[in-house]
């Protein structure tokens, strides 16, 4: 069964996740209002891996050659200034989109098993990710015409 | 919130037929027992419910809400669990009961009204393209020319663009930011900055004046012709009583004259504004405002002259019917997800057919972003004294008013006090990570662990401690709370 797999990547792009949240944080600390939004929802994201960690636990987490392959981008390190900005919170929206759709998928598989508490997990982790997709789109609508049309550098 | 679920003090038939989103709320304070409330708040839990009884089985609630809400962390969350109190209990819109979310100054609601906050003009929403083209087809303009691709850039993101260089024309009208913004440092450099060029329009030298490039003398309320509108939607006109002195002119003077220099046109090439004088002025607010939550068309200038005030909208009471400003077609905004300010797309707004229903929106509790630690232990909030209004700019000039208030101070609670050895009229320093006042200390009324400063004073000024933070919808800064500690001079 592949969904082992599955919910071993979506455990690590989460974590993935969670610390690019709180890489972003730290790297952009001029603008408090992504250092505090991200370094809230990344707590949010860590209790996401919370609520998985059990049912990895459960289903058996395979970390094989797979999984790697299978692997999120990763997130390296912060850009500066407002273009630096918008392009971090985009690899953030990129980054939130694949555990988005992995939720998906793993919601998938758990009607097709009527595993009752995967099924919750994924309900409400569904909506948090779209809480966070929702803040994200915001906040890079925000910033996309002063950073392309005004800033400097 | 939790407490008077349990309790059932609910107005069950309000809740259906008038809100919706009660099972959200529901499963959202459901953590939040009264002991847990009771830590976070350092309360006692009996208190707390006893406080819940009262507000649960008392037959009128009026609930007042100012700064003390506006400008803590998650502050508009905590500003919609008033409204969501009196809607649990149907205690809205009948009377002595009702919530009266304050403004805190002078035609501080006009300004709402008619977008002077940066918003669209008659609460029209931005990211409803109905309302948008409805503005322009009234100022005959293109569309395209009324910035609405994102909600409106709010103050503090401004200056966070002019820090940045990104914005280098500043133009401030009667305010005065060098002293009522928070991190005070900050400001100072960014208006000293050399590519902002910065125009202060003010009755008064301010502090903020001192830093522009250019000062613009303005009239001051009783040297020109306007109207005011206050919280209960009552309009009063206010004529001109005397010539302002010198080369002062009024603010709407000043604002023609430079729509005229500029050459700013509608579509046909047209001059875009059509009026000369506040009257006319009035006149075509009165028609944007039309059908509009605050429809002005009932009102005139002769009107206005025959009484001491009316309300718009002329009915007695808002919301008597339980109906609220939520349809998707009329409504200000889509609104926000409380916890991170995120925008809730037009899609999602009408799937929830809120139809004239109030929402019951809440979100959990987050710490503030500056905790008090072993390096800065008490918490700073700053606010306002009886004798100043706002930055002084004209309190101070009011001889009474200065002398009953003519310096700053530090309130602090008689243990705190007592443990630093302290005593009234002993000067200390009280320093945050961002800057630092020197001032005497009065012993009052403040909870132990937190001291007060009056933000009104331009030197010793309560800003230079503050931080540059803001609730993620109201986007108001966080006056509330600074992490300082106290030191004797």
């Amino acid at each position: 069964m592949h969904l082992a797999t599955y919910l071993g990547l979506l455990h690590t792009s989460l974590q993935t996740l969670a610390d690019a949240f709180r890489e972003v944080a730290k790297g952009h600390g001029d603008e408090p209002d992504v250092a505090h939004t991200c370094q809230v929802l990344s707590k949010r994201i860590d209790a996401q891996v919370e609520k998985l960690g059990p049912i990895v636990e459960r289903y058996g987490e395979h970390r094989e050659s797979e999984p790697e392959r299978l692997h999120a981008a990763e997130f390296s390190e912060t850009r500066s200034g407002a273009v630096g900005l918008l392009r971090d919170l985009q690899d953030l929206y990129a980054l939130a989109s694949f555990t988005d759709i992995t939720w998906t998928v793993a919601g998938q598989a758990a009607q097709g098993l009527r595993d009752k508490e995967l099924l919750d997990v994924v309900s409400s982790c569904e909506q948090d990710t779209a809480r966070l997709l929702a803040w994200l789109k915001t906040r890079i609508k925000q910033s996309a015409p002063q950073a392309l049309i005004a800033a400097r550098g | 919130m939790r407490a008077l679920i349990e309790h059932d003090w609910l107005d069950h038939e309000y809740l259906s037929q008038h809100t919706s989103g009660f099972a959200e709320l529901k499963a959202t304070v459901e953590p939040y027992t009264p002991e847990h409330v009771a830590s976070i708040c350092r309360i006692s839990p009996v208190e707390l419910l006893r406080a819940a009884e009262i507000f649960g089985t008392s037959e009128r609630v009026l609930s007042t809400v100012l700064q003390g809400f506006y400008q803590s962390h998650q502050a508009t969350a905590a500003s919609c669990q008033v409204n969501n109190l009196h809607l649990l209990r149907g205690l809205i819109g009948k009377p002595g009961s009702g919530v009266l979310q304050m403004n805190g100054q002078p035609t501080a609601q006009n300004t709402r009204e008619a977008g002077a906050d940066g918003d669209l003009p008659g609460f029209r929403n931005w990211d409803n393209p109905e309302h948008v083209q409805e503005l322009a087809r009234l100022w005959n303009v293109d569309p395209l020319t009324i910035p609405h691709w994102a909600p409106p850039t709010h103050a503090m993101q401004i200056w966070r663009y002019a820090e940045q260089g990104s914005i280098k024309f500043l133009w401030i009208s009667a305010t005065n930011p060098a002293v009522s913004l928070p991190e005070l440092s900050r400001i100072r450099d960014i208006l000293r900055q050399d590519d902002l060029f910065v125009i202060t329009q003010d009755a008064f030298r301010t502090e903020t004046t001192e830093l522009a490039d250019v000062v613009l003398p303005a009239a001051l309320w009783g040297e020109k012709q306007g109207t005011f509108t206050n919280l209960s939607r009552v309009v009063h006109l206010s004529e001109q009583a005397v010539e302002p002195p010198g080369e002062a002119r009024s603010d709407l003077d000043i604002f023609l004259d430079y729509a005229s220099r500029m050459g700013f046109r509608n579509r046909d090439g047209d001059p875009l504004i059509t009026w000369k004088d506040p009257e006319g002025a009035f006149d075509a607010w009165r028609e944007c405002s039309r059908g509009r939550p605050c429809d002005y068309t009932e009102l005139s200038y002769d009107r206005l002259r025959g009484g001491s005030g009316i309300p718009w909208g002329g009915k007695e009471r808002l919301y008597a019917d339980g109906v609220f400003p939520t349809a998707a077609s009329y409504c200000e905004d889509y609104g926000h997800d409380l916890l991170t300010g995120a925008s809730t797309t037009p899609t999602d707004y009408k799937a929830r057919r809120p139809d004239g229903r109030a929402f019951l929106k809440a979100a959990e509790y987050t710490p503030a972003p500056e905790q008090p630690s072993d390096e800065y232990p008490f918490i700073c909030t700053t606010g306002r004294s009886v004798y100043h209004f706002h930055t002084r700019t004209k309190t101070r000039r009011a001889p009474e008013l200065q002398k009953a208030a003519p310096d700053p101070w530090v309130e602090i609670s008689p243990a705190d006090a007592a443990t630093l050895g302290l005593t009234d009229g002993d000067v200390v320093r009280v320093e945050s990570e961002r800057g630092s006042v020197e001032v005497p200390v009065r012993i009052g009324r403040c909870r132990d662990g937190v001291v007060f400063l009056p933000f009104h004073y331009g030197f010793q000024a309560a800003n230079e401690l503050t931080t540059t933070e803001w609730d993620p919808v109201s986007k108001q800064p966080l006056f509330k709370i600074s992490a300082v500690r106290i030191r004797r001079v």
